[in-house]
């Protein structure tokens, strides 16, 4: 199944892509996809930051089990206001 | 109203958005951009929203707000991209019957707008550049 990733601000810059889309096994979690993502793309994990998990707009916890065409965002330390 | 928007902001709109009869305040905050920080002298900021999701959680604290203190209306407009030393990032405003609500609810906004809303800001400053909130600042060079 394929699964869409958007990532932001400094994972963002880190990828060098803003999204990307990724085959991943049936009855993958949010922390298995993280780990494929940093194989392809180690700078990823380059110095840890904490993450907050995010699927289809809500937060979601790291052993949340992925379906097809979702849509993930690893949220790196918010910032606003 | 609960916004993201590339647009300066407005704090008329939103005034005008929680105004209501029933109302005998508003309170409104305005987050500006400071031109220091930590020692650094700041440039300007730049924000990044994941919108679809960052207007999803300003209406849910919004909500939650309304299930905690008395209130008629609220309205929050946060700005993504950049934005220069003292203009608005982000403001909020709030009616309610009574002003200890509005301004406990409109204090809760923000507080709670810097924990969960997916939103993130880069800080320019003289010599580099880092994204708040991480510790992997590139300075562009060593001094």
């Amino acid at each position: 199944m394929k699964v869409k990733v958007k990532l932001f601000a400094i994972l963002r810059e880190r990828a060098g892509a803003g999204e990307i889309t990724k085959e991943i096994g049936e009855g993958s979690t949010v922390i298995e996809l993280w780990e494929a993502l940093t194989r392809d793309y180690p700078k990823l994990a380059s110095a840890k930051i904490h993450l907050l998990y995010a699927v289809n707009q809500s937060y979601v916890t790291p052993d949340h089990v992925l379906r097809d065409r979702d849509e993930v965002v690893f949220v790196p330390p918010v910032s606003g206001g | 109203m609960f916004r993201v928007t590339d647009k300066a902001l407005n704090l008329q709109e939103l005034v005008d958005y929680v105004t209501d009869p029933q109302a005998g305040a508003i309170v409104t905050f305005i987050g500006t951009t400071r031109n220091q920080n930590e020692g650094r002298q700041v440039l300007s900021l730049d924000y990044e929203a994941y919108p679809e999701m960052a207007e999803k959680e300003l209406k849910r604290l919004g909500q939650e707000a309304g299930k905690r203190w008395n209130i008629q209306r609220m309205a929050i407009v946060h700005r993504v991209g950049r934005v220069e030393i003292t203009e608005p990032s982000v403001i909020i405003a709030v009616s309610a019957a009574h002003r200890d609500d509005a301004f406990q609810a409109c204090r809760f906004a923000i507080e709670e707008i810097k924990k969960t809303v997916p939103i993130w800001k880069k800080e320019v400053f003289e010599g580099g550049e880092v994204w708040i909130g991480t510790q992997s600042g590139q300075r562009f060079h060593q001094r």
